[in-house]
């Protein structure tokens, strides 16, 4: 990212070092049998198998992590958390390694995450997720104009079948206090 | 028997049907449902990858009012998403004490606070363990005889927490399927994971897990869901999914397919809302074609019960 060289051994500050100490430890008991791989139905698109992924946050090979494609793959499909034989938390391993590249920031991390910001960002906003919305903020992030284009023959046939809604403003600022609380104590501005 | 509902964001917006549906069929079974007043978001699972602490309070905060203005009644969500997250909070939070003082923390900014006394249930979980196929069986007045449904029970449902059937091989659904007059429609993909939110930035990857899906339903009549994600995923995608080798099959909701046995009326039902309904499979679904014996015989086949309107109509 941005030109400047990282040393693949050495976290970069100390948010990515707290970030990388978690998943160190969610990832610690892995003994590299490869069933995580095995069960992933996204495997197919990864770059770095699940098993290779975390031999890597165990030699913390930041850079290496970071520029993977791997866990931006995940669907959240728990197969491998089920599976595991050590019982490690794969699932939140991969949502860990989801917000670390969020604060690295480089631009696949911002395509990437765009979908999970833009819904958050409208829940904070309308308390509940509102479709329409929602879309509105995922278009305007990923900065692709061509985007709201592939959606649109969907989003004229939900139109039809009356699936598409106004915002509602009813719960409107109802969960801004429990997201600047959580933003304090994670950290983050 | 009286739940804490949790509709979630879906059930308000796309996926109405599954709304109307699920409560119409739980009031014939003998259940009342209370919408948990203020309910908000549970963060799906776009949470978890933005904040820890929000992937828990998002959920908690609906726990917490639960708790305090509901207490004793089990939260019932029909949503997979939804039922994860808030069960989370429960298998997650409560017992780690560090974990549960920061959520507590998050939640007191809007002056709230989780004990960790709500029980949590999916809609598949109150339908098998606490209603029955039996009941259920019971109430149906329009049978759906000989319709050969799918089984789908996609990801979070029983991953990674196993709570009322088992993962690698659920059957849950089947009891009710029958119950209807149904067939089960045996295949191998009943527990594979749609794609979810991958659809949204990288579709060209989930659209290989909804292919393989519907190709392994070739032959199936209906594929039946319990989830809004999954259920958007399956068919909103169908035409290209086809061209990856899929199979066009209707996707319905496992409480739509109720709806129709247990004689809600077409309104409630709401098939038309499915997009997957072509006017073909809606006389299909209105002539009852698959009980049909199987060379085209003319009218009055066996088993067909009383249709009024589209009876008439000669299926092609
Ligand atoms: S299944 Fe568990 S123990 Fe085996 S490689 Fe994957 S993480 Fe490691
Ligand atoms: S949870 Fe993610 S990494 Fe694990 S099997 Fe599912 S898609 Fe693969």
């Amino acid at each position: 990212m941005s030109g400047a060289v990282r040393e693949t051994w050495s976290p970069v500050s100390d948010e990515y070092r707290s970030v990388l100490k978690g998943l160190q430890e969610t990832v610690g008991a892995c003994m590299q049998c490869g069933t995580c791989t095995a069960s992933c139905p996204n495997g197919h698109a990864m770059d770095v198998t699940p098993r290779a992924m975390w031999r890597m946050i165990q030699f913390g090979m930041l850079d290496r992590i970071l520029e993977s494609r791997t866990f931006w793959m995940c669907s959240s499909c728990y197969m491998c958390t089920l599976r595991c034989p050590r019982g490690l938390k794969l699932t939140s391993a991969m949502a860990a390694l989801k917000r670390l590249a969020r604060l690295d920031g480089n631009r696949a991390a911002r395509r990437n995450g765009a979908f999970y910001e833009a819904f958050m960002e409208d829940v904070e906003t309308h308390g509940r997720v509102q479709e329409t919305s929602m879309m509105q903020r995922y278009f305007l992030k990923r900065k692709d104009p061509a985007l709201p284009f592939t959606f649109l023959p969907l989003g004229v046939k939900m139109l039809c079948k009356g699936k598409v809604h106004l915002p509602s403003s009813v719960h409107n600022g109802v969960l801004e206090p429990l997201f600047a609380k959580a933003r304090e104590m994670e950290g983050m501005s | 028997m009286r739940y804490a509902y949790y509709p979630g964001c879906s059930l308000m917006e796309s996926a109405r049907e599954f709304d109307v549906t699920t409560r119409a069929v739980m009031e014939r079974l003998g259940c009342e449902l209370i919408e948990i007043p203020d309910w908000t978001c549970c963060g799906a699972s776009a949470a978890e990858p933005v904040s820890r602490l929000m992937n828990y309070a998002l959920p908690a905060r609906n726990l917490a009012i639960v708790e305090q203005e509901m207490e004793g009644l089990d939260v019932l969500a029909p949503c997979s998403a939804c039922y994860l997250n808030l069960l989370k909070v429960n298998r997650e939070v409560v017992g780690d004490r560090h974990l549960h003082g920061q959520v507590n923390e998050v939640l007191a900014a809007s002056g709230l606070h989780y004990r960790g006394d709500v029980t949590v249930r999916h809609l598949l979980d109150v339908l098998k363990t606490d209603v029955g196929a039996k009941i259920a069986e019971q109430k149906v007045t329009d049978g759906l005889k000989g319709m050969k449904i799918a089984p789908y029970y996609g990801c979070q449902i029983l991953r990674p927490y196993p709570v009322f059937d088992e993962p690698g091989n659920p059957t849950s659904m089947e009891p009710f399927i029958r119950a209807m007059g149904g067939e089960v429609f045996e295949w191998r993909m009943g527990n594979r994971c749609c794609g979810a939110s991958l659809m949204m930035g990288h579709p060209e990857v989930a659209i290989e897990s909804v292919a393989a899906i519907l190709a392994d339903a070739e032959g199936a009549d209906a594929i039946a869901t319990v989830c809004p994600l999954c259920q958007m995923n399956l068919e909103a995608y169908q035409a290209r999914a086809v061209k990856e080798g899929g199979k066009p099959v209707p996707v319905l909701y496992l409480t739509q397919l109720m709806g129709l046995a247990l004689g809600l009326d077409r309104e409630t039902v709401q098939l038309e809302k499915n997009l997957t309904m072509t006017a073909k499979v809606r006389e299909d679904m209105a002539t009852r074609a698959w009980a049909m014996p199987e060379p085209e015989t003319g009218t009055g086949a066996a088993g067909v019960t009383d249709q009024p309107q589209e009876k008439g109509a000669s299926h092609v």
